[in-house]
């Protein structure tokens, strides 16, 4: 009845019998997030933290093998910094800064992704998710030490959702047969194929894609390659009509070869026919152990609706994109930091129940933008046409001497935060000759200070900080306080603060959100300006 | 407002006409396909202007009989 769909990296939360299997009446918890990966992980970490009681299901005993997404961006690690296990990630990750493109046989142009100075984390590490989700599931276990009320209950399967209105009813499937569950909200964190999703019958449209991707990870016994991305378009070696070579942690080399759409999955992944590609790539005397290997398709696709009642669908549930730009878990992590601080108001009482349908039009504008930068990417990785084929390798010949075809290669666009410019929740931009990439909607940017960095000073709640601005110590409003973080220019000798948050103004004053989003800006503080921003980042308007 | 020009931009139409064929001289199908399609992304590239672009994506797509 229930059935291991994949074996496990870490076994971490066993199966134990729950008081609620034995309850007479099924019990309601506040939150039941459906699924422990790093999606549903983060989310039950971002609600604990907040105090909000969170039970995660998940139908395996832990973390699932193999690498699957190895690359994650600042803004990950950013939130996961203000999740407490930032560092963790970065100490054990793989930075990495270079990357080249090949074609055929020559090198086409080499990248640095020359990473801006002054903040706490690079643009990217590579870590196999199986770490990520590791390092999330310590951190609850250092915040349940603390308190957090965080539970996580193996071989956990969400058989049947009922939507009652005002709650949903879950049947779960356990080893010792099912139970019910009622939860007030239920956040599918189940993946691309998500069960909630089908069980609801809802919709989950897109492109398909018709090409099939190999990966093997490596370990190097005789020879080595340098910690830099390499990407060969129709490489010399004929392994696939696209080849990536991406360094990981512990040693292994993630190698991904674009293997055609009509093939014969079975006969492909034989070690023999694995080795075959490998082979011809890094020639018959590398030695090497193949520590993994997996065939993958993909789809861009989006739900219509991330929200539907009491049921929230965050992640690759939501959300499926191309793997070429690091889009997917990233994406997903930025997400969970959207939709954290709203659930959290709403259950509190802090905030009206239409604050979730700001997470459906924030979280779907950032599907669409991933959407559309990964499937441009898949297109010239991937041209399905003779003409379109033909302009990409147009593309290519003219990169090696034109700087300007060099911009338009396109072996994926990297994962940056969105902007959630124009959107319901921004409040006025009222600071002449700020910085657009601090404008209201956007994440702030990372600046280094005498003592540490700004983003780690702005922790997690509303916060209004004020550069060589006056303003009280902090604001209460309808019951919510909002921090007053002052700072000075003197405060930042490099500079940064200045470039990223005054750009020609004097002063400053930023009213900043709890994931760290800019709601609305001015050049002095003004109390009423400040407080009607602040009730319509909080959906009250 | 059209921004595209569609009146006579080049000096010596005739002249450059026929150094367009003959820069094709010699070249397989596939060759020539792909000498276009240089052509045209340095072209564009030196256009820039995209509302300019659009229209001359437009204005070929539009012609075609």
């Amino acid at each position: 009845m229930l059935q291991d769909r994949y074996s496990l990296a870490f076994r971490l939360y066993p199966y134990q019998r729950s008081a609620d299997q034995d309850a007479p009446t099924p019990v309601r918890h506040p939150v039941v997030v459906g699924g422990g990966g790093p999606i549903g992980l983060a989310m039950a970490l971002d609600l604990g933290r907040q105090g909000i009681p969170v039970v995660v299901l998940d139908d395996h005993e832990g973390i699932g093998q193999g690498s699957r997404a190895i690359c994650f961006s600042k803004r990950s690690l950013e939130i996961a910094d203000r999740y407490g296990c930032g560092d963790a990630m970065l100490e054990k990750g793989v930075v990495w800064n270079v990357g080249k493109v090949f074609h055929d046989d020559r090198q086409v142009f080499e990248f640095n992704l020359l990473p801006e100075q002054g903040h706490k984390y690079p643009a990217f590490i590579n870590l196999q998710q199986p770490y990520f989700e590791r390092f999330l599931f310590e951190q609850i276990e250092a915040e349940r030490a603390r308190g957090a009320p965080i539970e996580i209950r193996g071989r956990n399967r969400i058989d049947a959702v009922e939507d009652k209105g005002n709650g949903v009813e879950l049947t779960v499937m356990t080893p010792d047969g099912p139970y019910t569950l009622q939860a007030d909200w239920l956040i599918a964190c189940d993946g691309a194929n998500s069960p909630i999703r089908g069980m609801l019958g809802l919709d989950f449209e897109g492109r398909v894609f018709q090409d099939s991707f190999l990966i093997a990870d490596i370990t190097m016994k005789s020879a080595s390659f340098p910690t830099e991305r390499w990407f060969w378009f129709e490489p010399w070696f004929k392994s696939g009509a696209s080849t990536l070579l991406h360094k990981q942690p512990d040693d292994v080399w993630r190698v991904d070869f674009q293997i055609g759409w009509d093939i014969d999955r079975k006969e492909e992944m034989k070690p023999e026919n694995i080795r075959r590609r490998l082979d011809a790539m890094l020639g018959a005397d590398v030695e090497y152990d193949i520590v993994w290997s997996s065939i993958y398709t993909f789809q861009c696709r989006r739900m219509r609706k991330f929200h539907h009642d009491r049921v929230i669908f965050a992640g690759d549930s939501a959300h499926q994109v191309s793997p070429f730009g690091a889009r997917g878990a990233n994406s997903g992590m930025q997400d969970v930091d959207n939709l954290g601080w709203k659930l959290g108001l709403v259950i509190k009482g802090q905030a009206p129940g239409t604050l979730i349908d700001s997470y459906n039009e924030e979280r779907i504008h950032g599907a669409d933008e991933n959407i559309l930068n990964s499937t441009r990417a898949t297109d010239f990785i991937t041209p399905k046409s003779k003409t379109s084929h033909v302009f990409r390798n147009a593309v290519l010949d003219l990169a090696e001497d034109l700087p300007f075809a060099r911009s338009l290669v396109n072996s994926g666009r990297l994962s940056v935060p969105c902007t959630y410019d124009g959107l319901s929740l921004n409040g006025p931009d009222q600071l002449k000759g700020g910085p657009a990439r601090t404008r209201p909607g956007s994440a702030c940017p990372d600046v280094p200070l005498e003592d540490g960095y700004l983003l780690n000073r702005l922790g997690d709640g509303f916060v209004f900080l004020t550069i060589d601005a006056d303003a009280p110590e902090s604001i209460e409003d309808d019951g919510m306080t909002a921090r007053h973080v002052a700072l000075t220019t003197m405060d930042d000798p490099s500079g940064a603060l200045a470039e990223r948050y005054l750009g020609t103004a004097k002063s400053a004053v930023y009213l900043i959100r709890p994931d760290q989003h800019v709601a609305a800006r001015w050049d002095h503080f003004d109390d009423a300006a400040l407080r009607k921003a602040l009730r319509k980042a909080r959906g009250k308007d | 407002m059209a921004k595209l020009v569609t009146s006579l931009n080049i000096v010596a139409p005739d002249d450059f006409y026929e150094r367009l064929i003959r820069t094709h001289e010699g070249l397989s199908d596939d060759e020539s396909a792909a000498l276009n399609a240089r052509l045209i992304l340095i072209l564009a590239n030196h256009v820039g202007d995209a509302e300019v672009l659009n229209e001359a994506l437009e204005t070929a797509r539009k012609a075609a009989r």
